[in-house]
This record gives structure tokens, sequence and C-alpha cells, in this order.
């Protein structure tokens, strides 16, 4: 990090100076032509963000002039009537997402707190292995022990626990298929949970020994000293870490499909079938034969790619209003 | 320095020994269809023998896919398990035709305390999947199923939830049989399931109604006999309750021989004849009947001749069900219309 860093402040003043200040004209091409290919490098990669924009907005043109804003708001999605509104699929999408939030966040926060304050340290790199190893099973793994172990488990013993003691919640009402929103859930807060845990992790562990000490002599206790010097230290970092796994549920694909039972519905009942915007673009634009059922699941994939870069702007926001960009992250 | 030298030379030889492109090999490119993937590999594989000159390149991307890429003409062959609409057929730039293959079957399959046989009319299966009959002991079940036991349960729908060639003959079977279907849910690769799980291929319907009780799904039949699920017997037009099996997949075209259109966009549910089973269908190839380029199109028609004669000993071992004598005959009379600039490609035969 360090190194990153001092580099990159090099570069920019190098930059600025007169090529003869560095030792002759030789190394004044070589700054330009360096300056120049890193330049292209930057260009190429803003140049490939446009293009794809500019290519799914033409291949949806169809749709999008067909259905204007209705694509949003309505829920008919009939590829034979060619009828399609997006609604249900952006709320599966976003329900599915928050979920997995809800559940990851308390666990891998508490999680990294335990590998970066309390764990001795002999028991920190074996864990925090396994818990990074996580992060490399491939989603379809996830996916079919969704299918075999989680919704059998779902269906059998949580669903019908939580509809006898919970069931007066319209969240928890509706009969246990195991396969539904709550799954998907599940196994999207599973998915996201190394992410979180070990960058999370990173970020205490990047919080300056001086900042504990400080709060343990002002006689805080363990749980103290952890919510006021190191917590809060690391907010604008920590935020990041929810918000990357946020991202990754958002766009994750094969898992969510095969345990969320692939229904363009809105239900309030975290038990009832629902579907992803994701989801629908993998299960259905290899059969989409005519050109407006096409041209409606690359607006799908267009608003996907809104909904992703409004959520990340919105993280960008709240990460910079909570305290700055690097004091969380800053070693 | 010298690393390099040596990774140099590694290149350089290992380019050396690629087999070179042989010239006078000839690769034609197809895509299409994901359900007989595994009979036309086998061909393409086996048609080495016949003729080692000819390669073929075979994309499994999907039935649209493949309309989608014979339509701009950037396949030679096209392959797709529903048959093109009049509107496709008329935006492609020239005209195309469908050359059956092989046939498939779609079954219902369960999953029931002990797994017993069960038997459907396919008005039952209509509503059943419109979710007007929603428990086992319906008294429309019970009646096609007097000596089994039923339970007092929910039945629990799955569906495909990806668009697939399986669907289409699924809801075009109910299509047939149900006006109500027909009405307000229609034919498609993807369609508005009134009720319902969707799982994502064979193997995730499969794989739900064998975790849920109570279930109820559709599978191809070759899946359903690999992985031994239970399959009911449909009653068909003749009134028969037929079991899905290779041979009565067939009797559905030989069924349908007589009344066969010339372009051979036919659906095959509900045919007619005493053994047919009534939920089965063609998977096509799309060719241009003009072909635009001489020696791949020769190549192309003597491969179409070779896969519905010979090439129809293989399907049986992958549980597709061959065509039927008596429309091979009528594929033969397509495939010598195919031409090049007028003149037909198939010689003498």
């Amino acid at each position: 990090m360090a190194g990153e860093s001092t580099a990159g402040t090099g570069t920019a003043d190098r930059l600025s100076l007169p090529p003869r200040a560095i030792g002759g004209s030789r190394a004044g091409r070589g700054d330009r032509v360096y300056t120049a290919v890193l330049l292209s490098s930057v260009s190429l990669v803003l140049l490939l963000a446009a293009g794809l924009v500019v290519a799914l907005v033409r291949e949806s043109w169809d749709a999008i002039r067909t259905f204007g804003f209705r694509f949003l708001v309505t829920s008919h999605w009939d590829p034979v009537a060619g009828e399609f509104g997006a609604l249900p699929f952006v709320y599966g999408t976003l329900l599915s997402s928050l979920l997995a939030l809800l559940i990851a966040v308390p666990l891998s926060l508490g999680a990294a707190i335990f590998l970066a304050e309390l764990a001795p340290s002999w028991i920190r790199p074996p864990i925090a292995f396994l818990i990074e190893m996580l992060a490399a099973v491939p989603s379809v793994v996830y996916g079919l022990w969704g299918i075999f172990v989680l919704v059998p488990w779902l269906r059998d013993w949580v669903q019908p626990a939580l509809g006898r003691t919970l069931g007066f919640l319209p969240l928890f009402q509706g009969p246990p298929y195991g396969i539904g929103m709550l799954a998907a859930g599940i196994i999207l807060s599973i998915m996201i949970m190394p992410f979180i845990t070990s960058v999370s992790r990173e970020v205490l562990l990047a919080v300056p020994g001086s900042q504990r000490e400080a709060a343990r002599g002002l006689g805080a206790t363990r749980w103290e000293t952890t919510r006021i010097a190191v917590l809060r230290y690391g907010r604008s970092g920590l935020i990041g870490a929810f918000l990357l796994g946020l991202g990754r549920a958002l766009g994750e694909t094969m898992a969510v499909t095969m345990v969320i039972g692939n229904r363009p519905e809105i239900a309030a009942s975290l038990f009832a079938p629902g579907y992803t915007m994701a989801s629908v673009l993998a299960n259905e634009f290899t059969e989409a034969t005519s050109d407006l059922y096409v041209s409606a699941l690359v607006e799908i994939g267009l608003l996907l790619l809104l909904v992703t870069v409004v959520v990340n702007g919105f993280a960008k926001l709240l990460v910079w209003s909570v305290g700055g960009p690097v004091r969380g992250t800053r070693e | 320095m010298k690393r390099w030298h040596v990774l140099a030379w590694m290149l350089v030889i290992a380019v050396a020994w690629l087999p070179l492109p042989a010239g006078a090999q000839m690769l034609i490119n197809g895509a299409g269809a994901t359900f007989p993937y595994p009979i036309y590999s086998k061909w393409f594989e086996a048609y080495i023998q016949v003729d080692p000159e000819v390669r073929f390149n075979y994309q499994s991307i999907g039935s649209g896919g493949g309309i989608r890429q014979i339509s701009e003409r950037t396949v030679d062959f096209g392959a797709s398990d529903g048959p093109m609409t009049d509107d496709q057929l008329k935006k492609a730039p020239g005209e195309l035709f469908h050359i059956p293959t092989v046939l498939g079957a779609v079954v219902a399959t369960y999953n029931l305390p002990g797994n017993p046989q069960l038997s459907f009319t396919g008005d039952v299966l209509a509503d059943i999947f419109l979710g007007k009959i929603t428990k086992w002991n319906d008294a429309r079940i019970k009646a096609l199923n007097p000596s089994t036991s039923l339970p007092d349960q929910p039945i629990v729908v799955v569906h495909r939830s990806d668009g697939s060639g399986t669907t289409y003959i699924w809801v075009d079977y109910l299509c047939k049989i149900s006006p109500e279907w027909e009405q307000n849910v229609g034919r498609g690769t993807s369609v508005k399931w009134p009720v319902g799980l969707g799982g994502k291929g064979n193997e995730g319907v499969a794989g739900q109604v064998k975790n849920a009780p109570g279930s109820l799904g559709y599978v191809e039949l070759a899946y359903a006999i690999t992985n031994k699920l239970p399959a009911a017997k449909v009653r068909n037009q003749a009134g028969k309750f037929i079991e899905p099996t290779i041979e009565s997949t067939t009797a559905a075209a030989a069924g349908a021989a007589s009344s066969m259109p010339a372009d051979f966009r036919v659906s095959l549910t509900n045919a007619a004849g005493a053994e047919a089973y009534p939920i089965a269908s063609f998977t096509w190839l799309l060719v241009y009947k003009d072909q635009t380029n001489e020696a791949k199109g020769q190549n192309l028609v003597k491969f179409l001749w070779w896969a519905i004669h010979d090439g129809q000993k293989h399907p049986a071992a992958l549980l597709y069900a061959p065509l039927p004598a008596p429309v091979v005959k009528e594929i033969e009379a397509k495939i010598k219309q195919i031409t090049f600039s007028g003149r037909p490609l198939l010689a003498a035969h």
C-alpha cells in the first residue's frame, strides 16, 4: 500500500516537471511514451464502458420505444403476447440483495472483528484462509448446495417454524416451498460473506494501534475499544466493504436462478418465489426468438447496469459523507 | 535474456508441430438448439468415417440463436426445436427449409409416496398447469387413476424457467387440448405461467420435483429415462393411455406422416395413431434452399442425406426417437430440392 502510494505521487510530480529536469531528452521521450501508454489504457477502459452503454441502448431501442416508461412500472412479463414489464425483476434483484446484506453484514463484521481484534494470532491465518476459500467456490456449486441442502431444510424446518411464530407478519406467510426469495437471500449472503469479511478485516487491521491504546488508556473495555476506537475510525472502509458485497449480490446469477423459483411476481412474503434481472437474462436470452423479446431482455441488462451504477454512486456518496475517502483505509 | 531465447524457440517448435489446416478440408458451421446437441455431435463425429474431408462446427446456443444466425447467414445451417414463424421466414434473405432430424418427447414427472404409475389426460394436465386443479386427490385425477391412493396434498407445479424447446412442446400440447390455455397462455419457448415454480434446465425441474413431495413437472423423455424418473402415461387422440418411450415417440411422427405439410413445419403433439405418444416433436435443421457456396452446399446435402438414412441408427442409443420410414421418404424429396444457382446439389440417388 505504502509503496503504491509513493509511486503514484512520484508519477504526478514527474509529469509536472519539464523533461530536462529529470535527465536529458531520452528520459523525456520515455516519459511521453509512458504517459501515452497509460493514457491510452485509461481511455480504452472509458471507451469500453461507453461502448457498452451505447450497444445496450441501441439493442434495446425497440423495447424502449414500444414500452417507454411503462417497462419500469408494470409487472406483466408475457413473451407469447409480447408484453414486457420489468418491475418484478428490479424488485427481486433489490430485495434479494438487501436480504443478503442484512444477513451477511452482522455475521461478517463479527468474524472480521474476531479475526482482527480477539483471535489468538496462531488461529488467524487458517481461519482467514478458510473464509477466503469460500469466495473461490463457483456459484453453480452454491446453487446445487442450495437445491439439495438449503431448500429442503428451509421447507421442512425453518419456514414452518417461522410461519408458526412470526406468521402474523405478511413477510412469513404462504405455503413453504423452500424455494423462493428467502432461499435466494440466504444463498447470496453466504456468497458475499467472504468478501465482506476479508475486506473488513483488512480495514480493521489498518486502524493504527495508537487508537486502541488511547481507548484502553481511558479505561475502555474491549468492546468499547472496538466500538469507539476501531469501528468508528474505519467506518468508511467498512461501508466500502459492505457495498462491495452488495455489488456482487446484485449481479449474481447462477446460484440465485437455481433457488429463487423464477416467478416474475411481486409478493410480500419471503416464502414466495421471485425473479431477478440477472436470472431472467440467463434464463430466457438463448431461446428468445422475436425481436421485441430480445430487445426487452437487453433493456433488462441496461436496467441492471443502471441499478448497479446508481447503487455504487450512492455508496461512494455514503463513504464520502461519513469521512473522506482514505481515512479508514490509510495504513 | 537466455530464458527469452529458450521460450522463443519453444514457441517456434510448438507452432511447427501444430497440424496444418489441410487445404482440402471443409468446415461447415452450424448453430442452434441445445436439445439435439448430443445426437448432432455424435453424427458429426461418425460422419468423419464417411467423409474425412468435412468437419462440422456446431454451437449449441439455443433455438432462438440458431434462427437468428441462419437468418443473418452467419452460419451454414441452423437448428431449432420449434418451427420458425411465417414472419421469421419472411425476414430471412432466402427460402429456408426445415429438415426434421430426430424426435424428442416430453414427459410429466412427479413426486408422490411410492411413485405409482399415473395416467393423465391432456385436459387434466392443462387444468393443473392453469391452477384449476390444485390437489392430488381431485376427483378428476382420481377418476383416471382409480387403483392408486392419492394424498390430500397440494400439487406443486414445476416448470422450466429457461426458454426451451421442451417448454414449447409441452405448452403446444396444452394449447391443442385446452382452449383456455391457448387463450390465456399460448405457446412459446417461455410463457407466462399461471402457477408454479421455475427450475433451470431439465436438471433444475427434476431437482425440484425430486426434492418436493407432491410436485409435478415436465422434462425431456431422455432425461427422465436416464435418471429413472417416474413418467405418466398420457391419453392420445385415439383414446389410449400411452407410456412415453422411444417407440411411441416415433409412432407419433408415423401417425402424422400422411398429413405432413410440405415444409415439415408441423407440430406432432396430440398426433393421430393408436400407439402415438401425444407430447412429441421433431427437431429441425434449417438450411437455405439456394446455397451460396457450391462445394459447401454439396457437402451439406450429402450430410443431410446421410443423417436421415445411415445416421438414424444413432439416435436410439442416445434416447432420441428415429424418424419413421414414410417421413424419411418425404424428407428425401425435400433434400433433392436444395440447389446451387438453380441446379440441384444432390446428384444421383
